[in-house]
């Protein structure tokens, strides 16, 4: 059997796409300012850009490459539309559409992901290139604290901002280790209540009529309305059955308005098992009173849900 | 020219194979003429199939007819992480099925992240007379109700470990199911259960197993009670306690003590939840003949891990959470001249400020003070690269290498450097490293070091690192051993791929997610390689209502001889011409 595929990759290491290069060394400092950061505040210290973007000879300043790398890891099932973003899935390979067929054109250019997106778009065909099968790199609008990272001065013990999104799978811990902690976090003098950084909280979501279950870590998620975006992707091929099907993605504020439209269609219904077994709709409490109580999910057909299905409603429009 | 083959009658060839037992041998064997070929399969007992999805159970059957032991192995790595959607497969119920007709003489079954049913425990308890060992690392899908039928049923059973596999607790009394006059156990794990299990069923079957050499409590067991277990098993060599933690009192100290000294040959020891670090010393007089000690749910400080640590002077392994500090790993440079495997795990994974002096002078310490040092795993928040090559220089030994620095992209802190020239050091100083894993700030340069010099290396593991898809082609051109790759978050695209697709098919599996692979590649690879499963991932919905150029999220390639699968969920699609004419 032949392998009839043959590329040159001495080719690759010297194409520069210099354009592009320029463009973002000039624009570092804009690229920089509108980076969209998931899960790595801190990342845009100062040393580290000057230290870094030499460009070494591929032509791709490394401070950029890393926070690309990152954007692209960042952790899917959170929602920008939260913020008003337009394309959850928008991301496009940045001028790469030219590049594309030069070289393996994988740099992504953080643009403002959400329309309103500060300024600093880099590679001008933005438009033209939306590619929009990236795989989940959602941002957040907003998000990134923007001072740099100290190196080893105390912060002062906050919460952690909901900001410190969480990248699926990184640190790369198994699940059993992190649950094992998390039940019983860390006995260390940093410890305050309102440590969230540490443990994870794993709980199953089912849905009538899905053939299978999903897990969700309710850590992960600082809102119900995070919540309820992240649950409606997951789902939304089981409903909808339009899961990208669009190359882009037609309205705005997608997935909060799709489940409002789901529970104004009375359809289905979100609820909660809590721990002493009592199946509660979403939302009542306060958020860190939901996480703390909640052992598993279930989007129910509002059909089964009498008594809850009016409320259901109700809550949704004092919520708006 | 005279037939060797026939020169000895079968039974002899066949007893002169029995003492070959590597698959690699057998295989070089079974090449050698028709009739070598024919006695190795009528004699192969033991069979390790590292992806379920490689082969069909019916084509393993009828290759080797009298198989006594099975292992498999079913998700990708990566599953451990999340990253492998749920309902992905790794169903074993099919091998099962075939097994249970097949193989009635079968013992034992070794399973890796794969899916196991009630049902298909049941039909293992009720198919094998003489079923001896199951083993069910890191796998789900079944309840203690499959448990219990094991138990009930399985009269020769030696071994029952359930790893980290995640089990349904309906309910703790399937121990109880194990009959009275059932005395064979040698080694019980069931360190994952989450709920308690029937204490006095535990204690009965622990005070009637003469040989069980290996206990692996859960969590729920508490402290008070372990006493009583160690001095039911004083033969025990492997033990894992259940919560470490009680009230001080001087009479279950005490108890607890002696029951440890009873204890003359244990060598292993695990579990240690939620420590009371007053209870520690009760295992002190055993320390020193100690060869494996896994600490890493201990959540101990310091000063007492190094008073533990510096009593075991004959520790071959330690797993530990970064409370052990650089100081820690001093104290152990310092005792443990033997220690051949470190594990350091992260104590506060997802904290943005370290929270303990665990630096990457602790690494460097052990590879300095420790000859023997040949597998690391550690998580730490800085590293230069200064400190890898000293490390590398050090320990040329070394056969696993994994680095976790928790922030992506972190460079040398030094320096500011990227990393590359350190883990460079480790692949060019490591002739033998079989195993790396990759973190920190890292360029392409990384793997063009990695391509010259890892020439053993079997399984490498990268996470946001790189510039190109150069990078991804001087791994696939350059490690000539290379068995499993994994990455993530890369920007790797077509080219690399397409270039070395004839690459893949000596290797075991490919992991890409997060990267930059376009359908229309993945669509080329899968069919112009038919000895390949090409499988796209992607929750968004079907890959094809999208640009051919749009990257995919995941993608899962490996090798196969029983083409695409049949158990696929809505969100994996395999790329293949004509899947209809597969034959299984």
């Amino acid at each position: 059997m032949s392998v009839p595929l043959e590329h040159d990759y001495i080719g690759l290491s010297e194409a520069p796409p210099s354009m592009e290069g320029s463009e973002r060394t000039s624009g570092g400092l804009n690229h920089k300012a509108t980076e969209l950061r998931l899960g790595l505040p801190g990342s845009d210290s100062p040393e580290r850009d000057k230290g870094v973007v030499a460009e070494d000879k591929a032509g791709y300043p490394l401070g950029v490459l890393k926070s690309l790398s990152v954007v692209s890891g960042a952790k899917r099932g959170f929602s920008d539309a939260i913020d008003g973003g337009s394309g959850k899935w928008v991301f496009s390979g940045s001028g790469g559409s030219e590049a594309e067929s030069g070289k393996g054109g994988n740099l992504f250019s953080p643009r403002g992901v959400n329309g309103g997106g500060k300024g600093g778009l880099v590679g001008g065909s933005e438009g033209a290139n939306q590619n929009t099968g990236l795989g989940g790199p959602i941002l957040k609008d907003g998000v990134v604290p923007q001072s740099p990272k100290p190196s080893q001065e105390k912060k002062p013990q906050l919460s952690a901002p909901a900001a410190k999104a969480q990248v699926v799978g990184w640190p790369p811990i198994r699940s059993y280790r992190k649950n094992s902690m998390a039940s019983h976090p860390p006995k260390n003098e940093d410890d305050t209540e309102g440590k969230l950084g540490s443990g994870c909280l794993y709980v199953k979501v089912s849905m009538d009529g899905a053939p299978y279950l999903r897990k969700v870590d309710l850590k992960t998620y600082g809102s119900y309305r995070e919540l309820s975006s992240a649950l409606e992707k997951m789902f939304s091929c089981f409903t909808i059955g339009q899961c990208g099907s669009h190359g882009v993605p037609s309205r705005d504020g997608l997935s909060e308005s799709r489940l409002m439209d789901l529970l104004h269609g009375s359809e289905y219904v979100l609820t909660y098992e809590d721990k002493d077994g009592d199946w509660m709709l979403v939302g009542d409490v306060p958020w860190e009173m939901f996480t703390d109580s909640c052992k598993r999910m279930r989007i129910m057909k509002s059909s089964e849900a009498i008594g809850l299905a009016p409320r259901a409603m109700e809550k949704c429009k004092n919520r708006h | 020219m005279p037939r060797m083959g026939y020169s000895f009658p079968e039974e002899v060839l066949e007893h002169v194979f029995s003492f070959i037992q590597s698959d690699e041998d057998r295989n070089a064997i079974s090449e050698v003429c028709r009739s070598w070929h024919d006695i190795e399969r009528w004699s192969r007992r033991r069979v390790f199939v590292g992806n379920c999805y490689a082969i069909s159970p019916t084509m393993v059957i009828r290759r080797f007819p009298e198989v006594r032991s099975v292992k498999l192995k079913g998700k990708p790595h990566f599953a451990d992480f999340n990253l492998v959607p749920e309902g992905w497969g790794g169903y074993v119920a099919p091998w099962i099925s075939a097994m249970a007709s097949a193989y009635p003489w079968l013992e034992e079954i070794r399973l890796k992240r794969m899916v196991i049913t009630d049902e298909s425990l049941e039909l293992i308890s009720k198919s094998f007379k003489n079923f001896k060992v199951l083993v069910l690392s890191s796998c789900e899908g079944f309840s203690t109700d499959g448990l219990a039928a094991i138990a009930a049923n399985c009269r020769n059973l030696r071994e029952l470990d359930l790893g980290e596999s995640e089990v349904e607790d309906l309910s703790g009394h399937w121990l109880s199911r194990f009959p009275d006059n059932y005395t064979s156990m040698v080694s019980l794990n069931i360190a994952c259960l989450g709920w308690e299990v029937s204490f006095s069923a535990l204690e009965r079957l622990v005070g009637r197993c003469p040989n069980l050499r290996t206990l692996r409590l859960n969590r729920a067991v508490p402290l008070d009670k372990l006493a009583n277990l160690l001095c039911r098993a004083p033969q025990l060599v492997e033990l894992g306690t259940g919560a470490y933690s009680s009230e001080l009192r001087p009479d279950v100290f005490s108890n607890l003590s002696g029951a440890f000294s009873g204890c003359k040959e244990l060598k292993s020891l695990s579990g240690f939840w939620d420590v009371v670090p007053g209870y520690l010393p009760a295992v002190y007089p055993i320390c020193s003949k100690l060869k494996s000690l896994n600490l890493s749910y201990a959540t101990i400080q310091s000063p007492e891990l190094i008073k533990l640590v510096s009593q075991c002077q004959n520790l071959q392994r330690l797993w530990v959470l970064d409370y052990i500090e650089d100081a820690g790993l001093d104290a152990l440079a310092a005792s443990c001249k033997d220690l051949r495997e470190l594990r350091v795990f992260p104590s506060d994974p997802f904290g943005q400020e370290p929270n303990v002096p665990l630096t990457e002078q602790g690494l460097v310490s052990v590879s300095e003070g420790c000859p023997k040092l040949q597998s690391v795993l550690y998580f730490c928040r800085q590293m230069s690269n200064a400190a890898l090559m000293t490390i590398a220089r050090n320990r040329p030994n070394m056969t696993r290498f994994r680095l976790c620095i928790i922030e992506p992209h972190t460079p040398d802190y030094l320096t500011l450097q990227p990393l590359d020239v350190g883990f460079g050091a480790i692949v060019e100083h490591c002739k033998d490293l079989r195993r790396l894993s990759l973190s920190g700030l890292l360029t392409d340069r990384v793997f063009e070091y990695i391509g010259t010099h890892a020439k053993k290396l079997e399984m490498l593991s990268v996470a946001f690192a790189g510039e190109s898809d150069l990078g991804l082609h001087h791994i696939l051109s350059g490690c000539d051993n290379l068995r499993k790759l994994e990455i993530r978050d890369c920007p790797f695209g077509d080219k690399a791929l397409l270039a070395n697709a004839a690459k893949l098919e000596t290797m075991r599996s490919l992991w890409m997610s997060s990267c930059s692979v376009s359908f229309g590649a993945c669509k080329l690879l899968g069919q112009k390689m038919p000895g390949l499963n090409v499988e796209v991932i992607d929750e968004r919905g079907p890959p094809d209502l999208r640009p051919e150029s749009c990257p995919i999220d995941k993608l899962y390639v490996y090798r196969t001889v029983s083409g695409p699968r049949f158990d696929m969920p809505g969100f994996v699609w395999t790329m293949a011409e004509n899947p209809a004419l597969r034959l299984s």
